[in-house]
């Protein structure tokens, strides 16, 4: 069950896995994701689905290890299996209609971002992605944004790669020089998502943001996931988690990801002691 | 002649102080002697009043007549006429509203232990090496069971044992339901609700674990591309309602489906779990419900120094089980009855430091005819506090009905069902909390049993 069928670092801190999940791989859109439990007795963490091969019945997840169950998940190899994976939940991105569209993608989010690109693309629709990473290390999914992208801009936080900046630099310059955009996507870390909004917020251009508070169960029986989006509490697992940026709370949305940060610090290295084995 | 002891026989329980810091069963159960002791209490009146106060009209008599001679085999194959899961209903069952509510003995004293002597008829056969279940010969026919809770369980056993090919399809890891991840391992160890799959497993049920129902496949696609003739909702009522005061979305607040998930299914009490909980020292447990309860004791053995029940009505209101509310007081949970939170007060982090609450006062019984909680003017106070969690309710899923079309729900949700399970599609029956909104194991067990009936009959005239 759920075998893990190809294995291969991106970067030396983010995954690429191919799952066998033929019912979840049949079923997927972009902008869902799964609940998976690398281990019996392991967590439930939510991680989207990247893409899927429904010949061979495989679901692709990119993850970036950042604490205990992204290294537990780490060490299996190919050929092992996990121990659970659940999906395809969440709402699909809605794309319908949409004839022009900039994708913006931080770190890790970019995974979340490239299968968006790849169905906007595949409608026939104009898309300009915008990807941000720390540095020329952290660069993924290069070939696979250009093969999509009508335009593709490369920010690094130290210039390493690409421009030197932020991504909502690039996306100003390009609303304010006249591309006119039916939507930015933005995916990525909260903050990123936040400086987004702020930057289309006065041309009024709608802002889909994709929202990643920590979840449990991921169908709606928890609540633990929950955002405040235009005053009202929605469950992202199931009412999104794609949501309109302009509506969104980021603020308490960034606290309440804080919420377990000693425990995850503490797992995190415990989960190091364990395994010994150098990630960061 | 009957014990005329106006009291029941005791049962062995945990030390209060001791348990209220481990998560090992309370109650433990009667011995063999204690049983025959407490069933020869009953009278064995001839209009049998607790028949018709138990939900599936178990004979309760006739069992607890085998009980009194010592023939407990005899006592379990008459409670398992009527019941598939008497060693679950003998701890969860709200006995004190239901059979002994009507037990003759209870109008002068303490009314036979009823629940007692089930739980121990159910454990004491759970305790033979079991003659292996075989599974029955097949008939070919093939059902689907959406939820494994209480009924979805029941309604598959049934079926498995006329000869269904049954799937019960549940979201989570792992089968049961609320039983495993609701209702804590103190109150339910979860080896019982194992011993109940395992059951069905050896009927020859298949058990699919993370099949989120409406996403990965529809109702329609289980009936049109997989071949299930008939399919049985029993998903739950899991939904879990929140106050819409301010402040709820602080950290430190909590769902009380969220605080027993991540304790029961989770294990996030353990030492080593990977999941996190909050440690917290001031808990406010909002409800008095058994969700209420759980979550408060719960909180305890995590640790917590102070954990309040607030609820807005009083103590006679609270709709508990009382032994619940019993153990929970004798282990240190203070209840604080007609109060109300009204808002949630954060720190600089947006951690929960203290609730702004008031009191309450009862007036005049509204149209369910209780009395409804009005607030005092004046009275608020505030009360400090780390953690809140919301126990104030639940509502089915919507991802049903919205996935399947031409099934027809309340407008709270529930799933709208004739007397024997049918929904409004055709081959589509529900039954539990679904239907029910929140209720009790028994009614929803009872339910699937129902629905498992109707099915039979509904393939069989379709066969025709
Ligand atoms: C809908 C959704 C889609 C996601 N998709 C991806 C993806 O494609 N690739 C990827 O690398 N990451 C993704 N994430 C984030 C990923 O789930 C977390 O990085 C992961 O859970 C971290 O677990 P950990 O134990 O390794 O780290 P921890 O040390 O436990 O946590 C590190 C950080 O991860 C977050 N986190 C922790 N536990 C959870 C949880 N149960 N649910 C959600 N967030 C949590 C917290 O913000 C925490 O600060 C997604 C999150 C959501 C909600
Ligand atoms: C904390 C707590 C304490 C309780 N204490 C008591 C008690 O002491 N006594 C008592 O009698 N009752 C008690 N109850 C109530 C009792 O547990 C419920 O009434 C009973 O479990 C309902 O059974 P069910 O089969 O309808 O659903 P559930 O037990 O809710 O099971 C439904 C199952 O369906 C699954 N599911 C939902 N949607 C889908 C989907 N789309 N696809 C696949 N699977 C799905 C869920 O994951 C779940 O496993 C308590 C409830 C709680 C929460
Ligand atoms: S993760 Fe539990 S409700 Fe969303």
């Amino acid at each position: 069950m759920y075998k893990i069928t190809e294995k291969r670092p991106l970067t030396r801190n983010i995954t690429l896995m191919r799952i066998e999940a033929p019912l979840v791989a049949k079923k997927a859109q972009p902008g869902q994701f799964v609940i998976l439990r690398a281990t019996k007795d392991g967590e439930r963490i939510p991680l989207t689905i990247s893409g899927t091969d429904t010949d061979r019945g495989t679901v692709c997840i990119i993850f970036q290890i950042v604490g205990a169950t992204t290294r537990q998940l780490n060490t299996l190899e190919e050929g092992d299996c996990l121990a659970d994976f659940a999906g395809p939940l969440g709402k699909p991105t809605e794309l319908d209609g949409l004839k022009k569209v900039c994708v913006v993608g931080g770190g890790v989010g970019c995974a979340i971002a490239m299968p968006i690109a790849q169905k906007l693309h595949d409608m026939g629709c104009e898309v300009h992605s915008i990807v941000g990473f720390r540095n020329k290390d952290f660069l993924i999914l290069e070939d696979e944004f250009k093969a999509c992208s009508d335009k593709y801009i490369i920010m690094t936080d130290d210039g390493s790669y690409g421009e030197k900046g932020v991504v909502t630099a690039p996306l100003k310059a390009l609303i304010e020089s006249g591309e006119r955009y039916d939507m930015v996507i933005a995916i990525g870390p909260l903050l990123m998502m936040k400086f987004v909004v702020e930057t289309t917020r006065p041309f009024e251009i709608p802002t889909t943001v994709s929202m990643n508070p920590i979840m449990i169960d991921g169908t709606g029986m928890c609540g633990g996931c929950r955002l405040t989006v235009g005053g009202e509490t929605k469950f992202a697992c199931v009412d999104g988690p794609d949501f309109d940026g302009f509506k969104v709370d980021f603020d308490e949305a960034m606290k309440r990801t804080a919420m377990y940060r000693k425990f995850e610090r503490h797992a995190y290295e415990a989960a190091c002691n364990l395994l010994n084995k150098e990630v960061e | 002649m009957p014990n005329m002891s106006p009291k029941k026989t005791p049962m062995p329980s945990q030390d209060p102080k001791v348990r209220a810091r481990n998560f090992l069963e309370v109650s433990q159960g009667y011995t063999a002697e204690m049983a025959r002791e407490e069933a020869s209490r009953c009278l064995n009146c001839k209009h049998r009043p607790c028949v018709s106060g138990c939900p599936v009209h178990i004979r309760i008599p006739d069992f607890i007549a085998q009980v009194a001679k010592g023939d407990f085999d005899a006592a379990y194959d008459i409670i398992s006429d009527a019941s598939n899961l008497p060693a679950v209903c003998g701890r969860v069952c709200p006995q004190e509203s239901q059979c002994e509510k009507l037990c003759v003995r209870g109008i002068k004293g303490d009314p036979v232990g009823i629940g007692r002597l089930e739980r121990f008829v159910a454990d004491h056969h759970n305790a033979q090496p079991g003659k292996k279940l075989k599974k029955p010969v097949s008939n070919g026919r093939k059902v689907a069971v959406i939820g494994s809770g209480p009924s979805g369980l029941t309604c598959a056993g049934d079926l498995a044992k006329k000869g269904y090919e049954v799937t019960v399809f549940e979201a989570l890891h792992l089968a049961g339901g609320v039983l495993v991840y609701g209702i804590p391992e103190f109150r339910l160890p979860k080896t019982i609700v194992q011993k109940e799959v395992d059951n069905l497993i050896a009927l020859g049920v298949k058990i699919e674990t993370n099949m989120v129902i409406g996403k990965v496949l529809s109702i329609d696609e289980l009936m049109d591309e997989y071949g299930f003739e008939a399919v049985f909702i029993g998903s739950g009522a899991g939904l879990p309602r929140f106050m819409n005061i301010p402040g709820e979305n602080l950290c430190g607040v909590y769902s009380a489906n969220e605080f027993l998930t991540r304790t029961n299914l989770m294990k996030a009490y353990k030492h080593n779990a990977l999941t996190p909980i909050m440690h917290a020292k001031k808990v406010v447990v909002v409800g008095g419900g058994n969700v209420a309860m759980d979550a408060a004791r719960s909180a305890l053995r995590i640790g917590a120094e102070k954990v309040y029940i607030m609820y807005r009505r009083s103590e006679e209101e609270l709709p508990a089980r009382r032994e619940e509310v019993h153990h929970a007081k004798e282990e240190g949970v203070e209840f604080m009855m007609l109060t109300n939170p009204v808002e949630i007060l954060g720190n600089e982090d947006d951690f929960v430091k203290a609730v702004r609450c008031e009191k309450m006062a009862l007036g005049e019984p509204d149209a369910g005819g209780r009395r409804r909680p009005i607030e005092v003017p004046g009275s608020e106070f505030l009360l400090d506090a780390d953690c809140v969690i919301m126990a104030i309710g639940t509502s089915p899923n919507p991802l049903i009905k919205s996935t399947t079309e031409g099934l027809e729900t309340q407008k709270w949700g529930g799933i709208i069902v004739d007397e024997n399970g049918r929904t409004t599609r055709e081959g589509v029956f529900a039954g539990g909390d679904a239907v029910t909104g929140a209720a009790t194991v028994i009614l929803a067990m009872g339910e699937g049993k129902t629905a498992a009936k109707a099915i039979d009959e509904y393939i069989r005239n379709k066969a025709k």
